[in-house]
């Protein structure tokens, strides 16, 4: 019996049911590793572990609304991904354009937050979000629509300007002072934090979320813009072919990337942390990256994959604090998941075939 | 003129890591993998020669530095090519994304470097950070008599093992890319493999070859600094932004080992420069640490307009290569 017929075939098509039972399979082996994983350095026993990430995940109704809220975040920055990704254009800037976002919503909270009206002063800090992140996504489009400049290496580096921008800033803001951090930002006033929505504290953001999702997949899906991104994507010689302007469409849809992802950056700070620091995004913007690649764009399975990584996030920080280990537990976990799911993609666009008829004829 | 000494040499100890993560990057990108999870290896480099280190010195009662030295460089060696090996498993044989691929690897390795470097000391049922410091003095050990001599031997003999190994590796790397078959063959990979391929070279082969060799170096760099640099301890996420930078120096020094050793020089010369200017205030210090981004994204700016041939990236960087769809 000869294996040498093995070879690997591109897939016509695969079906949905088989396309998601082949990613189910995946998660499961995903949980089981990370499970051996953690009871290998807890020494819990696995059904003890996998309740603890339960408990830690969705335990209390407060438990509840952080994971909602952390999952609401993750999945707007990988929306906000898709306009980029889906003309080829590699956005890694996410966490830059967040930051940018978040410090833009800050300063307002800042400079402006007890001198004018609540409502205005959200409106305001939607609006100079989505402007931060939105510049800090058209600098590196721009060169790339002009001279073609690597855009990957260009928005990563955008990252870190950013960052030491933001502890430029912290350094005027800090209190108390010598701190280095800012702390909670009108904390007896409560300006600029969205306020409880439905009776909720992070309704505001849960509603937020599912509305920029809904836009976008409308926008993509049904506008002349979102048309002429994705035929730049699929070829920039047929776009310009067809009298699309590629310049254009490019700083256009990069900047469009980037003022989601800036917004995601108020969405962290008014919506939930309250504070600024360089730590905000967490690599989120990095995770988005993954999640939307992952997901083909589609918005259903983004959000049920962002859903997966805050949940085991979420009960694996929940397990370490048990232990008193340090929560960095949750990355390796995390990243597990990614490499399975990743390498699951490969089921899906491949099949692998025995053919022994062509090892025979040689 | 002391202080400039200092200076330099504390420039030059800044710039091994990036240095020697850019070495790496460069071999790797070479074969047309740009691979993001660099900064990931860096921390699996440099956590895993600590924790084999640590082991060997808790398990005999008088540890012996050389033996300390070899076990964290094999286990350095090993678990970053183990990672490099992840990565190109998904990204040549699965055909997955390079990008996104790269960057779980970052997202896992610096989860990894930090749990481990973090909680080793503790899970072994000890107190306070882990430290290992006998086989840190052999990391340290600078040549002896050398390094004794005024000036000179500051400036050129009082850095342990892995800076002399790094700035050996960019001629070696250098040589190799440029001057023998193999790296004709690698560079003919990375520009474009389909010709390399109709040529009998076995692409998926010098792919995976290139990307280990690369991540196992640039984990050297991640053991540079536990090692050599912070003396066997870990701090968390002490080794900061290195990996990143490592990437940035490989666009400015043109995927060309040897000017990134004065690009390494100049990023760890940059990131310290602050301490030496009289007269800044902390913001201003904070606007300082910008520049070695700036300086990239200027760089690549310029390239990207001149259009001069020998500088671009390789030609199919970052593309998997199907021969079917040829």
């Amino acid at each position: 019996m000869k294996f040498s017929g093995m070879r690997i075939r591109k897939r016509s098509k695969i079906s949905k049911g088989e396309a998601v039972i082949v990613r189910l399979i995946a998660i499961v082996l995903a949980l089981i590793v990370s499970g051996f994983i953690i009871v290998a350095i807890t020494k819990l026993n696995p059904l003890q572990v996998y309740a603890g990430i339960i408990d830690g995940a969705i335990g209390t109704s407060r438990r509840v609304w952080v994971t909602i809220r952390d999952i609401i975040i993750l999945l707007v920055v990988s929306v906000g991904l898709v306009p980029a990704f889906k003309m080829k254009f590699w956005n890694i800037g996410a966490e830059g354009q967040m930051l940018m976002g978040g410090l833009a919503a800050s300063a307002l909270m800042i400079y402006v937050g007890n001198s004018i009206p609540n409502g205005l002063l959200l409106l305001l800090i939607v609006i100079a979000s989505c402007v931060a992140g939105m510049l800090w996504g058209i600098i590196p489009a721009f060169f790339k629509a002009k001279y073609n400049t690597n855009e990957t290496l260009f928005t990563l580096m955008m990252n870190y300007v950013a960052m030491q921008f933001t502890t430029f800033c912290i350094v005027f803001w800090e209190k108390p002072k010598g701190s280095n951090t800012v702390g909670i930002i009108n904390a007896a006033s409560g300006a600029g934090w969205f306020p409880p929505f439905l009776g909720q504290k992070y309704g505001l953001n849960l509603l937020f979320g599912i509305l920029v999702t809904v836009i976008l997949a409308l926008y993509l899906k049904h506008t002349k813009h979102g048309y002429e991104l994705s035929v730049v994507g699929e070829s920039p010689d047929t776009a310009r072919y067809a009298g699309i302007n590629v310049k254009r469409v490019i700083v256009r849809t990069v900047a469009l990337s980037g003022a989601i992802c800036g917004f995601a950056g108020s969405l962290i700070v008014s919506g939930g942390s309250h504070t600024i620091s360089t730590s905000l995004t967490g690599g989120r913007g990095f995770t988005a990256i993954i999640v939307a690649w992952l997901a083909h764009f589609n918005s259903f399975i983004m959000a049920a994959v962002s859903a997966l990584l805050v949940f085991m996030e979420k009960g694996a920080v929940q397990i370490a604090s048990q232990f008193g280990l340090n929560h960095n537990v949750s990355s390796i976990i995390t990243g597990i998941i990614l490499f399975f799911l990743i390498g699951s993609e490969f089921f899906n666009n491949y099949e692998v075939v025995f053919d022994n008829s062509e090892a025979e004829e040689k | 003129m002391s202080m400039f000494l200092v200076f330099i040499q504390k420039a030059i100890s800044q710039g091994i890591s990036i240095l020697l993560g850019a070495n790496g990057e460069i071999i790797t990108e070479k074969s047309g993998n740009l691979n993001l999870g660099i900064p990931g290896i860096m921390y699996i480099g440099g956590v895993s020669g600590l924790v084999g280190a640590f082991f060997y010195e808790n398990a005999v009662s008088s540890p012996v530095p050389l033996v300390g030295f070899i076990i964290a460089l094999i286990c350095s060696l090993l678990c970053a090519s183990l990672a490099a090996l992840l990565f190109s498993f998904l990204t040549i044989t699965l055909r997955a994304n390079q990008n996104v691929v790269g960057l779980a690897l970052t997202t896992f390795g610096i989860g990894f470097g930090n749990f481990f470097g973090g909680s080793i000391s503790k899970m072994a049922g000890g107190v306070g950070q882990v430290s290992v410091s006998v086989t840190a003095s052999a990391f340290q050990k600078s040549i002896p008599g050398l390094s004794n001599i005024p000036v000179v031997g500051t400036l050129f003999f009082s850095y342990g093992f892995l800076t002399y190994l790094s700035i050996v590796l960019v001629f070696v790397t250098a040589f190799i890319l440029n001057k023998t078959r193999l790296g004709l063959n690698l560079r003919a990979v990375g520009e474009n493999p389909a010709t390399a391929d109709a040529a009998g070279i076995n692409v998926g082969q010098y792919k995976y070859f290139a990307t280990i060799i690369g991540g196992a170096i640039a984990g050297l760099g991640g053991l540079y600094f536990v090692m050599e640099y912070l003396g066997g301890t870990w701090i968390n996420n002490g080794f900061g932004e290195r990996g990143w930078l490592a990437i940035a120096v490989v666009i400015f020094a043109l995927w060309d080992t040897r000017k990134a050793c004065l690009g390494a020089l100049l990023f760890g010369a940059l990131s310290i420069l602050y301490m030496y200017l009289p007269g800044l205030g902390r913001s201003t210090q904070e606007l300082f640490k910008m520049l070695q981004y700036i300086v990239t994204i200027v760089i690549l700016v310029v390239t990207s307009m001149r259009k001069n041939r020998e500088d671009q990236p390789p030609e199919s960087l970052g593309l998997a290569y199907f021969r079917e769809d040829r």
